[in-house]
């Protein structure tokens, strides 16, 4: 095998279930089990009614902000499927139902953006690193994980996620090299929705695709359809067992489309046209998948059902947990900084406590 | 130009307009600045008025954004840059410090940067975790960098054009919270020079000190005070660096006392150095040591608790009461 077929993405992404719901063959990819498409949808549905019920939360105010993942849910839980325990996430602000399909109990992924502390989670209870905001930095971070893991002794693999515009920022170039170098097993996974708010792809990257960033660095790229649940579990799930098996950091791109504006305070109006953003309706990650399991005779009432009740379940848990005002303790300010409080945050602490005590006297 | 009633960000975007009119070397370019007009609306309408060779977007970093810039202005163009937050700007520090403060000092000033990093700053928004930095003392420590901050509507517009035609790089560093507050101005006379502080208000008791988004907080405090008895002078810097010790020193030596007010942590930071300057030049007019209301020496805080955080009238006024006064 040359180099540039070990190293080359795939022509198109991979598809294994088009949009109209056709499954299709591929020479190096095979559709999942029964069991794991099934399991895959009802997730999907978990997944969408968080984002929806998570927007609907932003728009009373329960939230201070919400960058929403609608119709990239596939990519969301095909990260964290493919993965064991024992191995780690890696995800950015848009990736709460990545983090929630970890088994991160869904208030506390949500912390971050009703604003009562940054990181609600403990990282080490489901190996999800705490959400990163600024572009990119997280990666060097799984590289080290990673790194860590391999010298450790330990199989672990990291799950490091990114979008488009953060493949321009320097951390994504350097930890994509670290790896490489280290042969360290991450699989850095680039949500490529189009948008990094409202610079289009093309002027974030003259590159054939964001899968070919990987051979300058000796890592083999690959690319799947974004909204087939199945191509994205066929190709992250070869790349997870590649990492683990030792054949060093993977890189996976795949083709989705932020649906949505990039949050709520975002407004798409003024640099994308609705026409551009109708074709990708119809090319919803849920629909499709909903449409094959039907024709497969596969989605009875049963799946339904607890499909929905899984969905209902969630809804409910972020409504009952988002809307009362959450209780914030001024001390806490100070609690975290430091292993051992300094003199100086002693004071201020003091300082505080005993202004809050003057103005409620 | 006859008075109107704008906001800070309209009057930013207003100078922007006009430098770029004035001058066909100014190009602004950075994060969602083309077609969007900015996050916070400072380039709109830029794209369209001047065309995508002047107002640009980049690619997604920071670092590049203000490398280009260095090049840029290296070959006879006036860059102003956005970084899209405070917390933002720092994938680009190694280029900022390394490279846009040092360039005319390593060169013998055969090479000027005339370039401009607009920066929106600072808490009061509700903004998530690395969104409301107050960066400012990072830079103003940085020799070589000029630092400014507008607290008005017409310090905005006039001190942006002056950051443009100015020879060096300037960081200029916008309180984001600010951005919606209205005024009304006159965008013909208005150029407060960089370097040069003003006294907002007049008062024989105490001298305020402050800048940026500090200072409507001051002139509150110095309201209430007032209506209490006691009359405050207000200074707002405007420029941070170069600062300026006369108009500060001469406030301070007339009132005798004096509180300095800042959003940012106080420890290593611009407040600690103006009380060092005020104390060093100012100490026999001084009947109470200098003090300080500043944010507390800890990371931003979420929005659920960013109150605690930022300087507030009642602190302004604790301060001020501690100023040893004979009859309290
Ligand atoms: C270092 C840094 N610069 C700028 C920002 C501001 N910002 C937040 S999200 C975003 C766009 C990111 O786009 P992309 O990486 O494609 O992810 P998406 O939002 O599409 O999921 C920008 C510019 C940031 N968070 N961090
Ligand atoms: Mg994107």
């Amino acid at each position: 095998m040359t180099v540039e077929e070990h190293l080359l993405p795939s022509a198109e992404p991979v598809c294994l279930i088009d949009q109209n719901g056709v499954p299709h063959d591929h020479p190096s990819y095979r559709l999942p089990t029964k069991e794991a498409l099934l399991d895959g949808y009802t997730q999907l549905i978990r997944g969408r009614r968080f984002n929806d019920q998570a927007s609907a939360l932003v728009r009373q105010g329960r939230l201070a902000v919400y960058p929403s993942s609608f119709g990239q849910e596939a990519c969301q839980l095909a990260a964290t499927m493919v993965l064991r325990d024992g191995d780690w996430l890696f995800p950015t602000y848009r990736d709460s139902v990545s983090i929630m399909s970890r088994g991160v109990d869904p208030i506390e992924t949500l912390t971050l953006l009703r604003g009562d502390w940054h990181s609600g989670y403990d990282p080490y209870e489901h190996k999800v690193a705490p959400q990163a905001t600024p572009l990119a930095t997280q990666l060097p971070h799984a590289v080290g994980v990673a790194h860590a893991a391999r010298l450790k002794g330990e199989d672990t693999v990291v799950m490091a996620l990114v979008g488009d515009g953060g493949t321009s920022e320097g951390d994504f170039h350097e930890a994509l090299n670290f790896a490489a170098v280290f042969q360290a097993p991450v699989v850095f996974f680039i949500q490529n929705n189009e948008y990094a708010i409202s610079v289009p792809l093309a002027r974030q990257s003259a590159a054939p695709s964001l899968a070919h960033k990987g051979i300058g660095y000796g890592i083999p790229g690959e690319r799947a359809d974004g909204n087939d649940l199945a191509g994205l579990l066929a190709v992250l799930g070869q790349a997870v067992k590649k990492a683990r098996a030792g054949e060093g950091p993977q890189l996976i791109e795949a083709h989705t489309y932020r649906v949505q504006a990039h949050t709520n305070a975002d407004d798409a109006s003024r640099y994308r046209q609705d026409d551009e953003v109708t074709p990708w309706l119809d090319r919803d990650p849920i629909e499709r998948l909903t449409t094959y399991l039907e024709q497969q005779g596969w989605l009875d009432d049963d799946v339904r059902a607890t499909a929905e009740a899984g969905a209902v379940e969630v809804a409910a848990q972020l409504r009952d947990g988002l809307m009362p005002e959450p209780e914030v303790d001024p001390a806490d300010l100070f609690a975290h900084l430091y292993a051992a409080e300094t003199q100086q945050l002693q004071q201020q602490a003091a300082f505080l406590r005993d202004e809050l005590a003057r103005e409620e006297a | 130009m006859t008075h109107t009633k704008i906001s800070m960000a309209q009057a930013l975007n207003q100078a922007l307009r006009d430098a770029m009119t004035a001058d066909e070397s100014v190009v602004m370019f950075g994060e969602d600045v083309g077609a969007l007009g900015g996050v916070f609306r400072i380039t709109d309408g830029l794209t369209a008025e001047f065309g995508d060779k002047r107002c640009f977007d980049t690619p997604l970093a920071e670092a590049g954004i203000v490398g280009m810039a260095v090049g840029m202005a290296m070959n006879g163009m006036r860059p102003v840059v956005e970084m899209q937050f405070d917390a933002f700007g720092y994938p680009a520090f190694e280029q900022v410090v390394s490279h846009v403060a040092k360039m005319r000092n390593r060169t013998r000033g055969r090479v000027q940067l005339p370039m401009v990093i607009r920066i929106p700053y600072g808490g009061g928004i509700g903004g998530v975790e690395h969104h409301s930095d107050s960066s400012e003392s990072y830079f103003a420590h940085t020799p070589g960098l000029t630092v400014v901050t507008p607290a008005t509507v017409a310090d905005a517009y006039g001190l942006l054009r002056k950051a443009i035609e100015f020879p060096d790089p300037v960081v200029f560093m916008e309180p984001k919270k600010l951005y919606w507050a209205k005024e009304e101005v006159d965008l013909t006379e208005l150029q407060p020079g960089i370097g040069t502080a003003v006294v907002r208000r007049d008062g024989a008791d105490a001298t305020l000190i402050a800048y940026g988004p500090a200072v409507p907080v001051a002139l509150e405090a110095a309201e209430v005070a007032a209506a209490e008895g006691r009359q405050l002078t207000v200074v707002d810097l405007r420029s941070v660096v170069p600062f300026d010790d006369e108009t500060v020193c001469a406030a301070v030596r007339r009132t005798g006392r004096a509180v300095v007010v800042a959003e940012a942590s106080g420890f290593a930071s611009v407040s600690s150095e103006i009380v060092a300057r005020v104390t060093e030049k100012c100490f026999h007019s001084l009947a109470a040591p200098v003090r300080r209301v500043t944010a507390f020496d800890i990371p931003f805080p979420p929005p659920k608790l960013e109150k605690y955080q930022l300087p507030s009238v009642d602190r302004i006024l604790d301060a001020v009461d501690d100023l040893q006064w004979e009859d309290s």
